[in-house]
C-alpha cells in the first residue's frame, strides 16, 4: 500500500477534443530527478477528492524533467484530470508493473503494433528507440484508427518515417477525404510490413480483439510467440497486486504486466471473461 | 494422521482455567473476544469487563441454511464456524488507508492512516480460519495496515469436536486440528481443556496458570476426537488435479448451469475467509478540504469488478461465478501456492440459494475428465 506524492502539472496540450496530454513533475525536486521509469510502466493519478486511474506513461524515459500522460476522457476521474491546469496539483503513486522488454531488442526488427489510444503506452518506447536507432534493426511502426479523425501526433507519424531503416503503416477503419493511407483493419498493415520475422520483436496495445488478431498474423508470418509483446488492460485501483480487480487469470495485471509475452496470456485471452 | 498427539505436548487445564485464561489475558492487556449468539449466528465478539464465555452454542448447518441449536452437553466450543472470524479484524470491510488535505493554494499533503486496532484476545479460532489468516498473510505481505491489525490479535485456537454438514476442511488438509498461526490451542474435553502454545506470547500466558502436563489417556482422547470430527465430514472437494482439471474445463456447460441459479449477490465472498477483493474510493469532506482514501470489500460477482471503460469483461453472471470458482481452486496455486480454499463451508452455508461449490467442483471435472 503506497501513498500518492504530490505532482504539479506542468502543461497541458488539448490533443483531440476528448484526448489530452499532461506533463508533471513531482512536487518534491529531489525526488522527480530520482524517478525512473521503463516504458511501458503506468501511474495512478489521483484527482484530489475523486479517485484514481492508471495512466500509461507516455514520455521518454531518459528525460527525467517530467513525467508525461495522454489521456482519453473517459469517466468521473479522467474528467476531473482533465479540468486541471498548468500549475494544478494531483496525486501520482507509481511507477507499477512491468515495462516492455528493452533488454531484448538489440539488433532485431522491432514491430510496434496498436489499435486506437494503444499508441500512448508505446510512444514512450519509441522515443526510446529513436534515440538509439542504431542499436536495432529495422523499425516499423503500424498504427490503427477507428476514425480518421483520431490520429494523433500526425506530425510525429511522418517524422518517424523519414528515419530511415523506418516504415511507418497507418489505418484508418473508417477513412476520410484527408486520410492517404490504408482504410480497413489494422491487421491487413502487417502483410505490408518488411521485417525479418525469424528474429523480429513485436509491441502490442490496444483492444484485445485487435491484439489477438495481430498476433495471430505476426505468429503466421512467423515471428516466434515468446518475441510477441502485448500490453494488457484491466480494472485497477490499488495497482500493487491487492485490490483483486485485474486478475487475468494466474496474473495480477498491474504487478505482473502490464507488458506479458503472448504464451502467458493467449490462453486466457482464448476465453470470453477472464 | 494423527497430528494432535504427535504435534503437540498438551497441558492439562480444568474447566475452570478457562476463567483464569481470560484472567491472565486481561491482566496482559488484552481484550478478549469470544464466541457469542448475534444476529441468529454465531459470532466472535469482545465480551465485556468480567464477562464469562458462553457455554452450548451449537449451529445447524446446511446449504442455504444457518440455524442456531443447543450443544446437548453444554460445551465452550461446541459450535463450529459463523460467517465471520479472523478476516474482518485483519482485514477489515471499510477502512481508511490514508487522508490528503488541500490547503488555499491547492497544495496536496498526503498523510498515512494508522488503523489503532485494540489488543484483541480471540478465543474459539478454527483451523480453517487460521489456514484462511496465513493466506490472507501472504496476499497482504507488506501492508502495513494487515500487519498493524495482525500484531494486535492473539490469538487461541481449538480443535473442532464436531463438524457441520458444510464442513469440508479434511479434504483440503486444513483441518480439524490448528496446526500454526495461533498464540495458544485447546482441546475440549469431557473433564477439561488440553492447552498448548504456539508461540512465545502463548507461552508467557501459560506460564501464569497452575497447570501439570496432560495423560497420555488426554493426548489419545484429543486424537480420537480430531478423528472423529474428520470422519463427520460428509463434503470434499475432487481429489486429483483439481487446478488441472478445471482449468482444462473452462468452456464447460456448468458454469452456464450453475449461473442459472447463482444471484451475484456476493455472500460467498463476503463470508469466505480467503477472499480479499476490495474497491478503493475517495470521500471527501463536505468542506471539499480533505479527503480519505478508503479501501472496502468488494466481490468479483459485482457487476463492476471487471468494468473497464467501455466495456465490462465479465458481463454475465456465468463468468463471474467462473472467476470466483476458478481463482479459488485453481489459479491461486499459481498465486500462492496452494488452493484459496481452506474447506469453512461458509460459501456453501450462506448462500441464499444453497450453491455448493464442491458440488459445482465435482461436475465441472468429472465430466470433463470423462
Amino acid at each position: 500500500m503506497s501513498i500518492p506524492r504530490e505532482a504539479i502539472v506542468l502543461d497541458r496540450t488539448q490533443e483531440t477534443p476528448g484526448i489530452f496530454t499532461l506533463r508533471l513533475a513531482l512536487a518534491d525536486r529531489a525526488a522527480q530527478a530520482r524517478y525512473r521509469f521503463a516504458p511501458g510502466q503506468f501511474n495512478m493519478l489521483h484527482a484530489f477528492g475523486v479517485g484514481a486511474a492508471p495512466i500509461s506513461i507516455m514520455s521518454d524515459p531518459d528525460d527525467h524533467a517530467a513525467i508525461g500522460h495522454t489521456i482519453r476522457i473517459q469517466g468521473r476521474v479522467t474528467t476531473a484530470l482533465a479540468a486541471l491546469r498548468p500549475g494544478d496539483r494531483l496525486g501520482l503513486r507509481g511507477p507499477f508493473g512491468r515495462g516492455w522488454p528493452m533488454a531484448g531488442l538489440a539488433g532485431r526488427d522491432v514491430l510496434v503494433v496498436t489499435g486506437g489510444l494503444g499508441c500512448a503506452p508505446v510512444v514512450s518506447v519509441i522515443h526510446y528507440l529513436m534515440r538509439r536507432r542504431a542499436a536495432i534493426g529495422r523499425l516499423v511502426i503500424i498504427q490503427g484508427v477507428k476514425h480518421a479523425d483520431d490520429l494523433l501526433w500526425r506530425a510525429q507519424y511522418e517524422a518517424w518515417a523519414a528515419v530511415p531503416g523506418t516504415q511507418v503503416l497507418l489505418a484508418a477503419s473508417v477513412g476520410g477525404a484527408a486520410w492517404p493511407w490504408h482504410v480497413g483493419p489494422v491487421t491487413d498493415l502487417i502483410d505490408a510490413a518488411q521485417f525479418a520475422p525469424d528474429d523480429a520483436l513485436a509491441m502490442m496495445c490496444g483492444p484485445e480483439g485487435m491484439m489477438q488478431a495481430a498476433a495471430n498474423r505476426l505468429l503466421q508470418r512467423g515471428v516466434s510467440a515468446p518475441r510477441l509483446f502485448l500490453s494488457m488492460e484491466r480494472n485497477m485501483q490499488c495497482a500493487e497486486g491487492r485490490c483483486g480487480h485485474c486478475q487475468l487469470g494466474n496474473w495480477f495485471v498491474c504487478r505482473d504486466g502490464p507488458v506479458f509475452a503472448w504464451p502467458a496470456v493467449a490462453a486466457w485471452l482464448a476465453q470470453r471473461g477472464f | 494422521m494423527d497430528s494432535t498427539a504427535a504435534g503437540f505436548a498438551f497441558l492439562f487445564m480444568p474447566t475452570t482455567g478457562l476463567d483464569l485464561l481470560v484472567a491472565a489475558l486481561r491482566t496482559r492487556g488484552w481484550r478478549v473476544a469470544g464466541a457469542v449468539e448475534a444476529g441468529g449466528a454465531i459470532a466472535l465478539r469482545e465480551l465485556a469487563d468480567g464477562a464469562a464465555l458462553a457455554r452450548g452454542l451449537q449451529a445447524e448447518q446446511a446449504p442455504g441454511r444457518y440455524r442456531m441449536t443447543r450443544d446437548p452437553l453444554d460445551r465452550y466450543f461446541a459450535w463450529t464456524t459463523g460467517p465471520q472470524a479472523v478476516k474482518p479484524l485483519t482485514f477489515a470491510p471499510s477502512e481508511a488507508l490514508w487522508r490528503v488535505s488541500r490547503d488555499a493554494a491547492g497544495r496536496l499533503d498526503f498523510q498515512p492512516i494508522d488503523p489503532l486496532p485494540p489488543q484483541l484476545a480471540l478465543i474459539g479460532v478454527r483451523a480453517c480460519d487460521l489456514a484462511a489468516l496465513a493466506l490472507q498473510a501472504a496476499h497482504f505481505k507488506d501492508d502495513p495496515h494487515f500487519a498493524r491489525r495482525r500484531e494486535a490479535l492473539f490469538l487461541v485456537a481449538v480443535q473442532c469436536a464436531h463438524a457441520a454438514s458444510t464442513c469440508f476442511c479434511a479434504s483440503t488438509g486444513d483441518g480439524p486440528t490448528p496446526q500454526t498461526g495461533f498464540d495458544l490451542t485447546l482441546v475440549e474435553l469431557p473433564e477439561g481443556f488440553l492447552v498448548a502454545a504456539g508461540s512465545a506470547r502463548g507461552a508467557a500466558v501459560l506460564a501464569d496458570l497452575p497447570l501439570a502436563p496432560a495423560s497420555a489417556a488426554q493426548h489419545a482422547a484429543a486424537a480420537r476426537q480430531a478423528e472423529a470430527t474428520r470422519a463427520q465430514q460428509t463434503r470434499r472437494l475432487p481429489a486429483g488435479d483439481l487446478r488441472g482439471g478445471l482449468l482444462a474445463a473452462l468452456a464447460h456447460e456448468e458454469w452456464a448451469r450453475v449461473a442459472e441459479r447463482c444471484l451475484a449477490c456476493g455472500n460467498c465472498t463476503a463470508v469466505c475467509p480467503t477472499c480479499f477483493c476490495h474497491a478503493e474510493e475517495d470521500t471527501p469532506d463536505v468542506g471539499g478540504r480533505t479527503s480519505e482514501h478508503v479501501r472496502q470489500w468488494d466481490s468479483c460477482f459485482a457487476e463492476g469488478h471487471g468494468h473497464l471503460h467501455g466495456f465490462n469483461v465479465r458481463p454475465d453472471i456465468r463468468s463471474r461465478y467462473r472467476q470466483w470458482l476458478v481463482h479459488k481452486l485453481a489459479t491461486w496455486h499459481d498465486q500462492y501456492g496452494r488452493s484459496g480454499c481452506v474447506g469453512c463451508g461458509r460459501c456453501i452455508a450462506w448462500c441464499p440459494v444453497g450453491i455448493d461449490l464442491t458440488e459445482t467442483a465435482a461436475r465441472v471435472v468429472a465430466e470433463a475428465g470423462a
